[in-house]
């Protein structure tokens, strides 16, 4: 008796767990939202525990993007991600981390998920923090001595945090049709 | 005889000087079957004849992994594009997915949060849809000076296939998307997880999760076993490998929707969100690269689509936009979708600038290059639509005027 009414309770679990009309799907593991929840959004959600300084990002980005963004993030095979401020307006604009990235978080989400280029996923959370403190630095954003972490990353204002609009398409003045 | 006929005059089609034409005749003869010999037998998979060589082109790279590579537009009939000439762009590689281990994971706000097997999605009721599907950074190039010389190379990050798959609302549905949510992010299992913010309006008017393409099981580069098609929207936003679905009331500002995939404007100011591909037309045939062997009456040809709608009308000029007349569209012509237009045009042996120019179900009017930078300068990179201009010369060598 004891057993069937767990079962009972099992099949019940399972059931309400299942969609409402075609009845597919699981609950997803604890494990299963971490690994493929790991986004992170521009006011912080998502930030894991740790920290990361200016300093152990300055070894770390020797070590691991040196090779790709240059010794100082000044481009090579992967992207160039310092200097450009000012030349958004201008014939040649250089958009980089420092020069248009609106969101810090966008900098900590994108090296957790695709960084190292041939190593994604490689970095531990602090190593993160402290990849983005770098370059946060090497673009002049924050002081040497300031420390990433979940609650500091989101404050951190990046120079073209208000240089984005909304689509307003379309937006081609329609000419005059000649037939 | 009549293999030997086609391989020529597709060669010919293909830009091959006369020369060499003579030569690859005698290589397509050493092909061809003597015709009273048994032939192949009969075959599990199918290959196409060897007589055919379009292929995809792409740019050499260090990094192999990451890049697009190009449909070949001026060799395709029709509007669907083959899957194995379907266009490409990759941030971290093609993954090998085994359907049995994949699973969807579908969190965030929602009532019920769902992990779904390739088995149960593919058990729930399909919609299949035929759609042009657009790379955000189609025809870039096209803003400044460093386009491709022929559509391939130029446009050629546009293809069209029929995707089938269960309605993303379906399963959200399911899920019981909670009243705070407005937003999904969707991120793909590639090695760089690639991930995009979708509004949830939109994932609720049309997205489709697309197990299915031409008829089969997608391809591997396309997204294999599951992907997010959004239909009309830039190719990005289409995250391939799906393997979660997370509702949010904000987007996630992913770097694929701020550092990339936003239009830099002159005044300094980047548009986000710019997900419509608006409408646009090419001539394909002929088009740059290309020869006409001699005069005569030949049926101009190209491809045009709108990702707002239906085309409702595509003209086209040879006299370098003093006068444009209207192309017969060959059904069927589907909302999204490529819709192939044709003309009947005689080439005289004269210097003729030809171009065509897209009208969608909007009234929206494909602009000039020139309006197109007029409005966005010449920085904007992406969402690139603007009517192409082919140099047709006297001797019957067709460039692109912009390359």
């Amino acid at each position: 008796m004891w057993k069937l009414s767990a079962m009972l309770l099992a099949a019940a679990a399972t059931l309400s767990a299942q969609s409402p009309r075609y009845g597919v799907g699981r609950p997803p593991t604890p494990e299963e939202i971490r690994e493929l929840g790991s986004a992170i959004a521009p006011d912080g959600t998502g930030l894991p525990e740790g920290a990361g300084t200016v300093a152990a990002g300055r070894e770390l980005f020797a070590a691991q993007c040196a090779r790709c963004h240059g010794p100082t993030g000044e481009g090579d095979v992967g992207a160039r991600l310092v200097g450009g401020q000012g030349t958004l307006r201008t014939p040649r604009p250089l958009k980089t981390v420092g020069s248009f990235w609106p969101y810090a978080t966008t900098l900590w989400d994108y090296v957790n998920r695709a960084m190292p280029f041939d190593r994604p996923g490689l970095l531990k959370p602090p190593e993160v923090y402290a990849a983005v403190a770098y370059v946060l630095n090497l673009n002049g954003i924050i002081e040497a001595d300031r420390v990433m972490d979940a609650t500091s990353l989101p404050k951190v204002k990046m120079p073209n945090r208000d240089g984005f609009v909304a689509d307003p398409r379309p937006d081609v003045r329609k000419e005059r049709r000649r037939h | 005889m009549k293999h030997g006929r086609r391989s020529r005059r597709q060669l010919l089609q293909m830009g091959v000087a006369v020369g060499g034409s003579l030569l690859a005749g005698q290589q397509a003869r050493a092909l061809e079957t003597d015709p009273r010999k048994l032939g192949e037998p009969l075959g599990p998979y199918g290959e196409r004849s060897p007589f055919e060589k379009a292929v995809r082109w792409r740019r050499e790279s260090k990094t192999p992994e990451t890049g697009s590579s190009f449909t070949p537009l001026h060799d395709s009939v029709g509007i669907v594009t083959p899957s194995a000439l379907h266009y490409e762009r990759h941030h971290s590689g093609i993954p090998t997915m085994d359907p049995a281990k994949h699973r969807l994971v579908i969190h965030g706000l929602v009532d019920r949060p769902l992990a779904l097997s390739m088995a149960e999605i593919r058990r729930l009721p399909s919609v299949t849809r035929i759609l042009a599907l657009e790379c955000g950074g189609n025809s870039a190039g096209e803003w400044g000076a460093a386009t491709g010389a022929d559509v391939q190379r130029s446009y050629g990050l546009v293809s069209g296939s029929e995707w089938t798959g269960v309605s993303l609302s379906l399963l959200l549905a399911e899920a019981g998307v909670q009243p705070r949510a407005s937003w999904v992010i969707a991120e793909g299992a590639d090695a760089c997880r690639m991930m995009r913010s979708i509004p949830l309006a939109k994932a609720l008017e049309n997205s489709v999760l697309a197990y299915g393409q031409n008829g089969e099981a997608m391809r591997p580069a396309q997204g294999y076993p599951l992907r997010l098609i959004n239909p009309g929207w830039e190719g990005n936003t289409n995250v391939k490998w799906l393997h979660s679905l997370k509702l949010t009331d904000q987007p996630y500002m992913a770097r694929d929707e701020t550092s990339k995939y936003s239009d830099l404007m002159p005044d300094g100011k980047a548009r986000i969100f710019t997900y419509a591909m608006e409408a646009k037309s090419v001539i394909t045939f002929p088009s740059g690269g290309q020869t006409l062997p001699a005069r005569g009456l030949y049926e101009l040809t190209g491809l045009a689509w709108s990702g707002r709608g239906r085309i409702e009308r595509v003209e086209v000029t040879t006299d370098g936009g003093r006068t444009w007349v209207q192309a017969a569209l060959q059904e069927p012509r589907l909302p999204i979708a490529l819709t192939r237009f044709r003309l009947a045009w005689r080439f005289d042996g004269q210097d003729a600038l030809i171009a065509s120019r897209a009208i969608d179900e909007t009234k929206y009017v494909q602009p000039t290059r020139a309006a197109l930078i007029a409005a966005r300068g010449t920085n904007s990179t992406y969402h690139y639509n603007g009517i192409k201009v082919w140099s047709v010369r006297a001797d019957g060598t067709v460039t692109n005027v912009e390359a």
